[in-house]
C-alpha cells in the first residue's frame, strides 16, 4: 500500500487530472462517450518524441473541474480520424497539429490546408527532415 | 431575401488592435456567417524549447502576452513544479496571487477602456485607462516593470513585497475601488451604453459549452466555471465565488468583468492579510525535470492550459500553451450570427481577444 503523504496545496490539480492511454481506433468512440457524459472539449495538442506522435485530447467537467486527457500514440506515417464532425470546437486544434507537427488527420470539418499560421516551413516541430531527402 | 455578400473585417481595424481577420457573410447588413482566420503574428515560441533550457523558458513564456504575462510565467513554473514535486513556500504562493490579481485588474480595465472607445465614449475610455495607470504603477513598484514582470522562477518568486509596499498597494486599490464605483454608473446605467450592449451578441449557455468557451465570456453565458477554485498559487487560502450572469449578451460580459475587478481587489486584500511572517519566497530546485503534466489556471481572459513534457535534460521535449482566446474564437463566430454589421467591431471586443497570445 502506498505511503499516505501530507496533502500539498497544489495536489488538488494533480488529483483532478486523469490521463487515459487509448489506441487510435478507440479515439472517436471515447470522445463521444465523454461528450455524452457532459464534458466539455478543452484542448488537443501533439508532441513528437521517441519517434512517435503523442496526441492529447483533453475534456473538462465544469462542475468538478476534473479533466480527462486521452493519449493516442501513433507512428508518423499513421493517419487518424478527425473528431471535428461531432466536436466542432476541435477545428483549430486539429489544424494546428496538422500544420505544426505534420500529423495526418483525415476529414477535418474545416481543413485549412496548413494555412492556420501561414508559416513557410513544413511541420517545424514534427519529424526532422532526413539529410539527403527520402531514400 | 437580400443579396448576400462577403465583407472582410481586419486584420487591421480601427476598433481592434489585434490582428484577427473575419470574412463576414452579410445579407442586408445582417451577418449570416463569420469565417475566422488568424496566423498574422505566429512567432513559434513553443519551438524554442529545443534551444533554450527550462529556466530560460520561464522568461520566454512570459512574453507570450504583454497583458497577462505574469500568469503565463506562473502557469509554466507551476507545471514544472508539479513535475519536479516542488512545494513552493506559502509566501511565494500568496505573492503570486497578488501579482496575478493585479494583472487581472489591469487587463479588465484595459478592456473596459477599449469597450468604451468602441461604443464612442472617449472620455470614459480615458477614465478607465487613467485608473489602469495606477495598477501599472503598482506593477512597477513591486516587480520593477510595468508589463513583463519576470518575477517567477521554478520554486517560487524572485522578489518579495515588503510591508511599506503592501500599504501602498492597499491604499492604491482602495482609490481604484472608489473611482471604479463612479465610472461603473455609466457602464451599468447609461441609456446609450445599454442600447449598444443589452440583448446584443447573444451566446447561449448550451452553445458556450459546446464550443468550449472559457473565462468571463463563458461566465457571462451562465457557465459557473472559474479555475481559481483549483487552489493553484495561493487561491486555496482565499475565499472567492465565480461571478456569473445568465443574460448571455454583451452587457453581461461587461458586468462580469467589471465585478471581477472588485473581486480582484478583495482577493488582494485577503492575500496581503494572510502573508506569513516567514520571509522565504523560494526553495532551491536541483536537477532537471523528467515527466509530463498539464496545469490549468484562470487568466484574465479565461482558462489557460500549460502542457510540459520533460526528459531529464535541461531541454524540454514539448511545452504547449493553450490560451483562452484560442478557445473563444469559435464562440465569437457563433455570437456574430444574426447581428448587425455595425455591431461587429464592438462584439469582437466583447470576447477580449488576444491574438498575440493565441498564435504564440
Amino acid at each position: 500500500m502506498d505511503e499516505v503523504k501530507e496533502l500539498k496545496t497544489n495536489d488538488k490539480m494533480r488529483q483532478l487530472s486523469k490521463l487515459e492511454e487509448i489506441p487510435a481506433s478507440d479515439l472517436l468512440e471515447r470522445c463521444l462517450e465523454l461528450k455524452r457524459a457532459g464534458l466539455r472539449f478543452s484542448q488537443a495538442c501533439a508532441a513528437y518524441y521517441e519517434d512517435k506522435f503523442h496526441l492529447t485530447y483533453t475534456f473538462s467537467n465544469y462542475d468538478t473541474l476534473e479533466i480527462i486527457s486521452l493519449r493516442v500514440v501513433i507512428d508518423p506515417e499513421e493517419e487518424i480520424h478527425s473528431i471535428t464532425e461531432f466536436i466542432p470546437a476541435a477545428i483549430f486544434y486539429e489544424n494546428e497539429m496538422k500544420e505544426i507537427f505534420g500529423v495526418k488527420i483525415k476529414l477535418i470539418t474545416n481543413d485549412l490546408n496548413n494555412k492556420l499560421y501561414r508559416i513557410n516551413v513544413e511541420a517545424p516541430l514534427g519529424v526532422a527532415p532526413q539529410e539527403g531527402g527520402k531514400e | 431575401m437580400g443579396k448576400r455578400s462577403v465583407i472582410p473585417f481586419g486584420p487591421q481595424h480601427p476598433v481592434l488592435p489585434e490582428p484577427i481577420h473575419l470574412d463576414l457573410v452579410v445579407e442586408d447588413e445582417r451577418v449570416i456567417e463569420a469565417i475566422p482566420s488568424i496566423g498574422f503574428i505566429h512567432r513559434g515560441l513553443e519551438g524554442l524549447v529545443k534551444k533554450k533550457d527550462f529556466n530560460t523558458m520561464t522568461y520566454i513564456v512570459e512574453r507570450t502576452c504583454g497583458i497577462c504575462s505574469f500568469q503565463h510565467g506562473m502557469g509554466y513554473c507551476e507545471t514544472l513544479e508539479h513535475i519536479m514535486d516542488v512545494e513552493v513556500p506559502d509566501r511565494a504562493k500568496l505573492l503570486r496571487t497578488i501579482w496575478a490579481e493585479l494583472n487581472r485588474m489591469h487587463s479588465h480595465l484595459l478592456w473596459l477602456g477599449l469597450l468604451a472607445d468602441g461604443f464612442g465614449y472617449e472620455n470614459l475610455f480615458y477614465q478607465c485607462w487613467r485608473i489602469r495607470e495606477k495598477v501599472l504603477d503598482l506593477h512597477e513598484l513591486t516587480a520593477g516593470a510595468r508589463l513583463i514582470f519576470s518575477v517567477n522562477k521554478v520554486g517560487g518568486v524572485l522578489r518579495d513585497i515588503d510591508e511599506d509596499k503592501q500599504k501602498i498597494i492597499l491604499n492604491t486599490i482602495s482609490e481604484v475601488e472608489k473611482e471604479l464605483l463612479v465610472i461603473e454608473k455609466t457602464f451599468f446605467n447609461d441609456y446609450t451604453v445599454q442600447s449598444r450592449l443589452k440583448g446584443v451578441g447573444i451566446l447561449t449557455k448550451e452553445k458556450a459549452h459546446e464550443l468550449g468557451c472559457v473565462g468571463p465570456f463563458a461566465r457571462a453565458s451562465g457557465l459557473n466555471v472559474d479555475l481559481r477554485k483549483l487552489n493553484y498559487a495561493g487561491y486555496g487560502m482565499i475565499d472567492l465565488e465565480p461571478i456569473t450572469s445568465n443574460d448571455c449578451d454583451s452587457y453581461a460580459r461587461c458586468y462580469v468583468r467589471l465585478k471581477e475587478i472588485y473581486q480582484s481587489i478583495d482577493i488582494i486584500r485577503q492575500a496581503i492579510s494572510k502573508l506569513p511572517a516567514d520571509k522565504t519566497i523560494s526553495v532551491p530546485v536541483k536537477g532537471n525535470p523528467n515527466g509530463e503534466f498539464i496545469t490549468r489556471l484562470e487568466q484574465p481572459r479565461g482558462e489557460a492550459f500549460y502542457y510540459v513534457k520533460a526528459n531529464g535534460t535541461p531541454y524540454l521535449d514539448r511545452m504547449r500553451v493553450r490560451t483562452p482566446t484560442f478557445a473563444n474564437v469559435l464562440g465569437l463566430c457563433e455570437m456574430l450570427k444574426n447581428t448587425e454589421l455595425a455591431d461587429v467591431g464592438l462584439l469582437v471586443l466583447t470576447i477580449d481577444p488576444c491574438i498575440s497570445c493565441t498564435e504564440r
